[in-house]
């Protein structure tokens, strides 16, 4: 579009990348290096490499224990969302209900408000309201996975609604002429016209709820604590094992970058909510 | 066509689960928020209060000083991350090797855990360990952001930008590709220079996305929480205290429930009034001139 010289748009984005890259790089050379070097002079480049870290958070039977409560807790959290999320969209795009607009404005209100002022009242709630009989929700993987509902639930209706959107009506229509019951018409016609943007919203609300740290650090003491929260376990007054710190903010890390590789093209959209079509 | 009560019914889920976790947390907290409410003090049961908790909120200089701070931060963070993501978007626009790649590793920050971004920046500029420190030292500078507040709460701005930048270069990318040629090849036919180009051709083309873009960073950067808490836990004193830490690190260690929960409310209060400022007076009127 302009004449001018590329080399300086080149220059500028290779010097941002490395930008981007380096403090990413600096947690890995901080997660290898052997403990006796790490108070030595900050080395930027690697001498040797230690798997030491990883092998301890490996062995340590409680961060497997957190690994596999955040996996429980964003797995079951994603499938609720896309599918509560999925019958949702379908209701809002198919139905000529009463003050949809007003109920579809209203969720997306719920992910805006700060998670900060969440955390008393669920805290409040989950200890001392919703208890049945001595079964009390703060603690466990299915308070956690309805919790982060408020946050995650929100976001699956708004990229979800565009996919529904666009599957054409004469499809269900017809489908309904021929005598199929609505659940037929939703798992038979609608489920596999979506797929691909059910795909999505399932990964991008999993890595949400993988990432998420502050609800997870109040509402959870033990049973269901996340890798997140483990992670600022090591952060104490009187030290921090460093090395250990970083070796499980990259083991946090890894799912992120992974499914960063698979939906690179849906991310900024997604965390924009859409907003920003430009 | 079909009847209205399947739709209410696939609705219906999503309505109980964010009635029982998203609204009913706000009345409830709405309701404690006039009490006097200390579960481990001597009397722990609730007592009303009228508005004793707010009257106290108003006089409360750690709670104001938290405001203060959170508006410092918002505000040099969000301006940076505009100045720098519209510089980088425009020098996208140009035709160079490895544009998708470069990209790329742009979005990379975005999906990552922001109490993960907490703890890179921590071992980035911890002394000792850091390498900023280190190399700040042959500058004669001693970065040390467990004393010094100034340098605390420009590592967490820097911290913010490192993470938020790329979605407003990503998204102002969208918005500059997908201006019309025209108009720019007419202006530069007229004579006009680079700088009346930017401040009467592309930005009002590009105004809404920008304010689009602007509206979910100041709202994502008032919300800052985790980064931060794992960055510098609100310290040194107060200097990053903002005010989603003050409520972590206030409310829950002090139980004093009726209190905190005027705090939440109040908080709340205010997200949702400056939100609506800022849609009613830059984002409603575009939209009713189409």
């Amino acid at each position: 579009m302009k004449r001018s010289n590329p080399w300086l748009a080149v220059a500028l984005w290779t010097l941002i990348s490395f930008l981007t890259l380096f403090p990413i790089y600096w947690l890995f050379v901080i997660s290898v290096k052997p403990a006796v070097d790490l108070f030595s002079t900050p080395d930027v480049l690697l001498t040797s490499i230690d798997w030491q870290n990883y092998i301890k958070v490996m062995n340590d039977s409680t961060l497997r224990g957190y690994m596999m409560n955040s996996l429980i807790i964003s797995t079951g959290n994603a499938v609720l969302v896309t599918t509560l999320g999925f019958l949702a969209c379908y209701a809002l795009t198919r139905f000529d209900l009463a003050g949809k607009e007003s109920v579809f404005f209203w969720t997306i209100t719920n992910r805006m408000a700060p998670p900060a002022v969440f955390l008393l009242p669920l805290y409040l709630l989950l200890t001392q309201v919703y208890v049945i009989g001595d079964f009390k929700l703060a603690d466990t993987h299915l308070g956690m996975i309805l919790v982060y509902c408020t946050f995650n639930l929100p976001f699956a209706i708004w990229t979800l609604r565009p996919t529904l959107d666009g599957i054409p009506k004469e499809l269900d229509e017809a489908a309904f002429v021929d005598g199929a019951s609505a659940w037929q018409v939703i798992s038979v016609v609608i489920f596999p016209l979506a797929r691909p943007g059910l795909a999505v919203t399932l990964i991008l609300t999993w890595v949400f709820a993988w990432n998420e740290y502050l609800l997870a650090a109040t509402l959870t003491n033990f049973n269901a604590r996340t890798l997140t929260t483990g992670l600022s376990e090591y952060v104490t007054t009187t030290g921090t094992e460093w090395g250990i710190m970083a070796a499980i903010s990259v083991f946090t890390l890894i799912p992120a970058l992974i499914v960063f590789g698979m939906v690179q093209k849906h991310i900024v959209a997604g965390l924009t909510f859409g907003a920003v079509k430009g | 066509m079909q009847s209205k009560k399947l739709g209410w019914l696939l609705l219906s889920p999503t309505l109980f689960i964010l009635g029982l976790f998203g609204i009913f947390p706000f009345i409830y907290v709405l309701w404690v928020s006039f009490h006097e409410w200390n579960p481990f003090a001597a009397n722990p049961e609730k007592l009303f209060n009228w508005a004793a908790n707010y009257r106290k909120l108003v006089f409360d200089a750690q709670f104001l000083a938290s405001l203060g701070v959170t508006l410092a931060f918002v505000f040099f963070a969000v301006v940076s991350e505009v100045v720098i993501g519209y510089i980088l978007a425009q020098a996208f626009m140009k035709d160079f090797p490895g544009k998708a790649f470069f990209r790329t590793i742009h979005t990379l920050p975005l999906i990552m855990a922001p109490i993960i971004v907490g703890s890179i920046w921590k071992l980035m500029t911890t002394p000792s360990i850091g390498i900023i420190p280190h190399l700040l030292k042959n500058f004669g500078i001693d970065l040390n952001i467990g004393q010094s507040a100034i340098a605390a709460f420009c590592i967490t701005v820097i911290m913010d930008i490192w993470h938020w930048t790329p979605l407003v270069t990503l998204s102002l990318i969208a918005a500059l590709v997908s201006l019309p040629a025209d108009p720019f090849e007419q202006a530069q036919i007229d004579g006009a220079n680079k700088r009346q180009i930017f401040w009467h051709i592309t930005l009002p083309m590009i105004r809404p996305a920008l304010i689009a873009t602007v509206f979910i960073r100041l709202m994502d950067a008032m919300r800052t929480v985790d980064e931060v808490l794992m960055l510098t836990g609100g310290g040194p004193g107060s200097a990053t205290r903002y005010v989603g830490v003050h409520i972590y690190k206030e409310v829950f260690p002090k139980t004093n429930y009726g209190y905190g929960s005027a705090i939440s409310v109040i908080v709340l209060y205010l997200t949702i009034v400056i939100c609506w400022l800022l849609y009613t007076s830059l984002i409603a009127p575009r939209n009713k001139r189409g």
